[in-house]
C-alpha cells in the first residue's frame, strides 16, 4: 500500500525524523489559510498524488502570497496531473500540501527497502539527490553507497556515521543525520513499511537536515497490526475492480487486453498471461484466486472479470493443490447464475477434485469449452475470440 | 536418493487442527509420509484422527523423533512457529503459510543463520520425493519417481511442470517449492546445490518469475558449478513494469529483474529456456534424448 506524501510525513514525523512543518488542504481557499498559518515569508504548495515527478509537471510551486497560493491550488485541485510516472490520463489531484519552504545547500537521496539479496532492510543513499534515482543507478552506480542493517541489532552508529561521511556531511550534520536515520529505521520497522524514500533529504543553508519530500510503502501482509496506517489509504488512487478484489483478498491487477484471465497461483498466473500472448492475444488482468478459494471468492473473481467491458472472453486456468477444482466449478456455476455469461469461456482443470469439477461444470448448463492443456487453453481461447 | 527428504523423514505439523492442517496432514500420510505428530498449543494430550498432538515443538521432538516439521498457522503467528521449530532443533522446516510479513522474515533469517535448521518457504506448496514422502499441498498424485530435480518458486507452475514430465514418462527425485515471497528460507542457488550433489537427479527444471535477481544469480552459479542439464522458464514476460503480480516477489522495478533481463542470463549460463510454459516437459524431453 502506498500513501501521500503530506501523510509520511506525518507519519515521520511522529518517529521523530525532521521534516518541514506543513498542512493539507482540500479547497484553494483552505490552501491560502494553511499559507497563513504557518506565518512564514514563503512556502511551497504540492500536489498530493500516488505518483513521482511532480515538479517536472507543475505540481509544485514556491510562493509568497496567500492569494498566489489560492490560485495555484485552484489551478490544480479537482484536474489530472500528467507526470512521467501516471500514465498519459494523469491522477486527479484531490489535497494540495502547503509546507515551510527552505533554503537548501545540499540535496542527497536517502532510501531504506527490503533488500531480497542481502535478506535485511537495506539503506541506500546517494549524493545524487533530486534526482530519478533508478537513472543514477544506472548510470553512475558508483554514486549509490547500499548499508544492509543486521534486524537483531537494528542501525549501529558506526554505520549511519558511515552513510553520513559516504554523503559528504560535516560535523554537527553528522549527529544529526545519525539521529535522522535511526529514527526513520525505527520508523520503517514499526510500521512494516517496504520502502521510504527520502528524496531529496537536504542540507540547508543554516547546517539543518531535513527530508523535503517523503515517499512510504507498506507490505500488505503486515498491514493487519497497524489499523492507524491501514487508515491511510486512498481508494481514488486505486483501480476500482483492484479494491474491489482486494475485498475478497483476491490479486487483481488490471491490464490492457482482452482476455480475461483466472489462474490459481501467482506463477501460473503470469504463466498463463504470458502463454496468452504467445498465441497471439492479449491479457485483460492478473488474478490470482489464491490457494484455499471459497465458492463465494470465486464468484466474486468471476464477476470482477466480466465487469471489464472490453472482455472478450474468459480463460480459466486452474491446478488444484490447495484449491479444490470442485470448489471453482461451484464458484464459476454461482456467479454465472447472477451475471450473464455472454462471452466464450474456456476451462481448463486439472489436480485435486478435477473430476468432480468436470461434472459441475458439465451439468450446469453453462455454455463450456473445455481444454485438455494449458496450449490447448489458449489455442481454443483465441480462436473463440476470433483474435 | 533425493534431497531433503526420503521414506525415513518423521514429519510434525504445526497447526494441525486448522482446516488446511487437517486436509493436508491427512493427504500427506495417505501418500505414505511418516506424519508421527502434531503441535497445537492447549491441545497436547489429544490426537488428529492417532497423530499424537503436543502443545510446544520441543515436546513433539522428544516424544516423536521427528526430524522434519510443517507448518499452516495463520501468518500472523508463522514467525513463531518457525522459532519454535529451529529452537527444538527441527532439521527441516516448511513453512506452507502464505502471507506472512516480510519483516517477520527478515527477522527468522537472521535467526536461521545460526542453526542448523533449513527453511523451506513461507508461501510454497513444500517439498516432495515421488513415492517416498510428500510434505505440503501438493497433489500426490501427479508426481511419479524418477531422476529429475524440479525447483520453482510458484506452486501451481511447479505442479504444470511435474504434470507435464509425468505425462511423458519422466519421473522426479525430488521437486521443492522455494516460495514466491522476498524473503526465502531456501533459494534457487541453495536448493541447485543439493541437486548437484545427489547421484539420482540427472537434470533440473528451474522455474522462476520476474522480480528480484534470484535467477540471474543461479544461472552464474549454474554456469560455474553445475554439473548437469537445466532447462528454465520465467513466469511473467508479459507482465507491466512496476506491479505487483500477486507474489511480493514478482515485480519489476526499474528495469531490473526482468524476464527478458532473467532469460538472457540463463541463455548466458547455457541453460535451455523453454519459451512456453505449456513446453517445460517437452523440452526437458529434448534435452535428455539430446545427451543419449
Amino acid at each position: 500500500m502506498n500513501i501521500h506524501e503530506y501523510q509520511a510525513k506525518q507519519v515521520l514525523a511522529r518517529f521523530g525524523v525532521p521534516v518541514p512543518k506543513g498542512q493539507f488542504a482540500t479547497t484553494p481557499d483552505e490552501a491560502a489559510a494553511a499559507f497563513t498559518a504557518l506565518g512564514k515569508p514563503k512556502a511551497v504548495a504540492k500536489a498530493q498524488i500516488h505518483a513521482g515527478g511532480r515538479g517536472k509537471a507543475g505540481g509544485v510551486k514556491l510562493l509568497t502570497i496567500a492569494s498566489d497560493v489560492r490560485d495555484f491550488a485552484a489551478k490544480l485541485l479537482g484536474k489530472p496531473l500528467v507526470t512521467h510516472q501516471t500514465g498519459p490520463e494523469g491522477r486527479v489531484v484531490r489535497r494540495v500540501y502547503v509546507e515551510e519552504a527552505s533554503d537548501v545547500a545540499r540535496e542527497l537521496y536517502l532510501g531504506m527497502l527490503v533488500d531480497r539479496k542481502a535478506g535485511t532492510v537495506s539503506v541506500i543513499a546517494s549524493t545524487a539527490g533530486g534526482m530519478d534515482i533508478e537513472e543514477v543507478a544506472a548510470k553512475t552506480p558508483e554514486k549509490i553507497f547500499t548499508e544492509p542493517i543486521n534486524p537483531l541489532l537494528g542501525v549501529a552508529g558506526f554505520q549511519a556515521r558511515k552513510i553520513a561521511f559516504a554523503l559528504g556531511l560535516k560535523d554537527k550534520q553528522v549527529g544529526q543525520f545519525a539521529a535522522l536515520l535511526t529514527s526513520l529505521y525505527r520508523a520503517f520497522i514499526e510500521t512494516d513499511a517496504s520502502l521510504i524514500e527520502i528524496n531529496p533529504l537536504v542540507v540547508t543553508t543554516e547546517g539543518r537536515v531535513i527530508c523535503l519530500d517523503a515517499k512510504m510503502s507498506f507490505d500488505d501482509n503486515g498491514l493487519f497490526r497497524h489499523p492507524d496506517i491501514r487508515e491511510l489509504r486512498d481508494a481514488n488512487e486505486e483501480d476500482p475492480a483492484e479494491t474491489e478484489a482486494a475485498k475478497y483478498d483476491l490479486s487483481y491487477v488490471h491490464l490492457d487486453g482482452n482476455i480475461g484471465c483466472m489462474v490459481n497461483g501467482a506463477g501460473l498466473a503470469m504463466a498463463t498471461m504470458d502463454i496468452v500472448k504467445l498465441y497471439g492475444a492479449e491479457p485483460a488482468n492478473f488474478l490470482d484466486v489464491g490457494g484455499g478459494a471459497s465458492t463465494e471468492k470465486v464468484a466474486a473473481a468471476f464477476r470482477i472479470l466480466l465487469a471489464d467491458k472490453r472482455v472478450k472472453g474468459v480463460l480459466i486456468n486452474i491446478f488444484g493443490g490447495i484449491m479444490r477444482c470442485d470448489v471453482l466449478a461451484q464458484g464459476v456455476v454461482e456467479a454465472a447464475k447472477q451475471v450473464k455469461l455472454n462471452v466464450p469461456l474456456v476451462v481448463r482443470m486439472e489436480g485435486t477434485n478435477v473430476i468432480e469439477g468436470k461434472k459441475i461444470l458439465a451439468d450446469s448448463g453453462i455454455k463450456v469449452v473445455n481444454a485438455s492443456d494449458m496450449a490447448d487453453a489458449a489455442r481454443r481461447i483465441v480462436k473463440e475470440i476470433g483474435a | 536418493m533425493s534431497i531433503l527428504v526420503d521414506k525415513n523423514t518423521r514429519v510434525l505439523t504445526q497447526g494441525i487442527t486448522g482446516a488446511t492442517g487437517q486436509l493436508h496432514t491427512r493427504a500427506c500420510k495417505e501418500y505414505g509420509t511418516q506424519m508421527v505428530g502434531g503441535v497445537v498449543p492447549g491441545k497436547g494430550g489429544t490426537d488428529f484422527e492417532g497423530i499424537p498432538i503436543f502443545d510446544t515443538v520441543e515436546q513433539a521432538r522428544k516424544s516423536t523423533g521427528c526430524n522434519a516439521t510443517v507448518i499452516y498457522v495463520p501468518p500472523a503467528f508463522a514467525a513463531d512457529a518457525i522459532l519454535e521449530a529451529a529452537a527444538a532443533g527441527i532439521e527441516l522446516v516448511i513453512c506452507i503459510t502464505e502471507g506472512v510479513p516480510i519483516l517477520d522474515m527478515v527477522k527468522v533469517k537472521a535467526y536461521l543463520a545460526g542453526t542448523r535448521t533449513r527453511l523451506i518457504g513461507p508461501n510454497c506448496p513444500g517439498i516432495i520425493t515421488p513415492g517416498e514422502c510428500k510434505i505440503g499441498i501438493m497433489p500426490g498424485y501427479i508426481h511419479k519417481p524418477g531422476d529429475i530435480g524440479v525447483v520453482s518458486r510458484s506452486g501451481t507452475l511447479t505442479y504444470e511442470a511435474v504434470y507435464q514430465l509425468t505425462q511423458l514418462g519422466i519421473g522426479q527425485s525430488t521437486c521443492i517449492g522455494i516460495g514466491g515471497d522476498p524473503i526465502v528460507g531456501t533459494t534457487h542457488i541453495d536448493s541447485l546445490k543439493l541437486f548437484n550433489e545427489d547421484p539420482k537427479t540427472r537434470a533440473v527444471i528451474m522455474i522462476g518469475e520476474i522480480g528480484g535477481t534470484a535467477e540471474e544469480e543461479a544461472a552464474e552459479y549454474i554456469k560455474q558449478y553445475f554439473k548437469k542439464p537445466v532447462v528454465a522458464f520465467i513466469a511473467g514476460q508479459t507482465a507491466p513494469k512496476g506491479r505487483r503480480m500477486g507474489h511480493a516477489g514478482a515485480i519489476i522495478s526499474g528495469g531490473r529483474g526482468t524476464a527478458a533481463d532473467k532469460i538472457a542470463a540463463l541463455k548466458a549460463a547455457g541453460i535451455t529456456v523453454a519459451m512456453s510454459p505449456a513446453d517445460l516437459g517437452s523440452t526437458m524431453k529434448s534435452v535428455l534424448e539430446a545427451r543419449k
